[in-house]
């Protein structure tokens, strides 16, 4: 379960988050919304503990995230998976590496047992035969494959994930959604996810948050949404009625 | 008014000195967590002797090339401050004493921050804003043990083993100077070095070449971990990091040369 209170940031005197207040429970499949530059990432990075809060309270699993010793925080991201906005694979590592790594470096050393788990985790986001590929021979589309196995093979408990079809082309958008709802239906996973493409709302999420001037402006189901007479909220849906 | 703010000489010099106060904390604070990821060096030999690989080896061709000429210059400036004054046969103590004590260690310390801190800093910098450095965190990975631990101890490890390189070759481009150039027979020159020669130059170059190691990669890694604004910000830190560590280089070889000597 993630809490989150009354949680504010700034940077210099950019307000970013101005009073969030989120309870996600296990198993939910949340949608957060939002114009660019609302704090979407900003608050994801609060979730796993790469920015610390101005104010406010953040826990995850009861664990305070702000408060938590670096192990703790540590063993804790690694039941949290997480696909970034631009897939962010090491560029410096074949696929099978990206993959492996987390595994790795938490102390699984058996090549064989590793390789397995590559295979099948890729397998689980349809790519197969790319193990020794390097990542800048992959389109836009894999990358995101890529990170989203190298995200569950580290047999995550929550998955966040950060824009997954912004700047992908529609064909391969349709491809990741579609993916990402077989895999919340396959794998008991919590998921958060980020994004501004309402027809990934509409086929994922049983709950979406629209975050609007660092507030929460709306909290309801995707249908509650896509009915709601508030101005602003009308605004941002009516892009993806016409 | 803007005019004003920003040529208040008080405002600006305290602005200033603030943000080298915090930066100079986040850098002590950065050595001491690389510091604390040692004991796991064991486990992390790998990412280790890459960096070695990477910082050492690598940069040897480099550091010949800048031995040679330092050496060959130097005996020429020593023949000219001699000419008239001083027998050329102490040449060959003048110029080893030097290139031991000073030129070997700053000017290999020197091109080291160009090559590696500034290389580390693009290269760190490149993965913090394509999200790479947030990807190993959420993985449970820290950046300052798989990223800054390998290559600050590295370049500790490195700097005076290339520091000897240059050292002989330096000496050697000194004595290609002094032979054919100044007539100075082999003997004459060789007998110069051994009859000052102390054990405590070489060994204070090389002292002071693990600091200007550990400075380069530590300065290296924090500039490039700091990095934002993309593209243009990487470029921006990796000539930040080269200047920075150039100048600590020769801030902590006066520091050295005070409590060596
Ligand atoms: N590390 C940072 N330093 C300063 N400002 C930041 C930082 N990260 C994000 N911001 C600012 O916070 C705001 C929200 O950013 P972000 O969460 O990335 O937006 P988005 O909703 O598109 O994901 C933006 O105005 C951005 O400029
Ligand atoms: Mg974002």
């Amino acid at each position: 379960m993630i809490e989150i209170t009354d949680l504010r940031k700034s940077f210099d005197s950019n307000d970013v988050l101005r009073g969030i207040d989120i309870t996600i429970h296990d198993g939910e499949t949340v949608a957060i919304i939002g114009e660019s530059g609302c704090g979407k990432s900003v608050l994801l990075k609060h979730i796993i503990g790469l920015m610390h809060p101005d104010s406010g309270t953040v826990t995850v699993d009861g664990i305070s995230i702000p408060d938590a010793k670096e192990e703790v925080l540590y063993a804790l991201r690694r039941r949290i998976g997480f696909l970034f906005q631009s897939a962010a694979l090491f560029d410096s590592m074949t696929v099978y590496e990206n993959v492996v790594l987390g595994l790795w470096e938490a102390g699984e050393r058996d090549e064989d047992k590793l390789r397995e788990i590559a295979t099948e985790k890729l397998g689980l986001v349809g790519l197969r035969g790319i193990l020794d590929s390097k990542p800048s021979s992959l389109s836009g589309g894999m990358k995101k494959r890529v990170g989203l196995a190298r995200a569950l093979a580290m047999q995550p408990q929550y998955m966040f994930y950060d824009e997954p079809t912004t700047g992908l082309d529609p064909v391969t958008s349709d491809q990741i959604d579609f993916l990402i709802l077989s895999l919340t239906e396959r794998l008991s996973t919590t998921n958060l996810i980020v994004t501004h493409d309402l027809f990934t709302v509409n086929r994922i999420a049983k709950r979406v948050i629209y975050l609007n001037k660092g507030l929460i402006f709306f909290d309801g189901t995707p249908q509650e949404l896509m009915q709601s007479s508030d101005r602003q909220v009308m605004q941002f849906v009516e892009r993806f009625v016409r | 008014m803007l005019m004003a703010k920003n040529r208040n000489p008080i405002r600006y010099f305290g602005r200033k000195i603030a943000n080298f106060l915090r930066e100079f904390g986040e850098i002590s604070r950065l050595l001491g967590r690389t510091f604390s990821f040692i004991p796991r060096l064991g486990r992390d030999r790998i990412l280790l002797f890459n960096q070695m690989e990477h910082i050492g080896t690598n940069s040897l061709p480099l550091v010949i090339v800048i031995g040679f000429f330092t050496g060959m210059v130097s005996a020429w400036q020593a023949a000219y401050q001699f000419k008239g004054l001083i027998t050329f046969s102490l040449i060959g103590s003048a110029v080893s004493r030097a290139i031991f004590i000073e030129l070997g260690p700053v000017l290999t310390a020197i091109v080291i921050a160009g090559r590696v801190g500034a290389s580390i800093a693009a290269e760190l910098g490149t993965m913090q804003v394509t999200e790479q450095i947030d990807a190993l965190e959420s993985l449970g990975i820290s950046p300052v043990r798989y990223l800054s631990t390998p290559r600050v101890l590295a370049a500790t490890m490195m700097m005076p083993i290339l520091t000897i390189f240059a050292n002989i070759i330096a000496l050697f481009g000194a004595f290609i100077v002094a032979n054919f150039f100044l007539d100075i027979s082999h003997k004459v020159f060789f007998d110069s070095v051994k009859r000052f020669f102390h054990l405590k130059d070489i060994f204070s170059g090389l002292f002071k070449s693990v600091f200007f190691g550990g400075v380069t990669a530590l300065i290296g890694v924090h500039v490039g971990l700091k990095t934002g604004g993309g593209a243009e910000g990487v470029g921006k830190s990796s000539i930040r990091a080269f200047v920075l560590s150039a100048a600590m280089v020769l801030i902590l070889d006066y520091i050295l040369w005070t409590i060596i000597f």
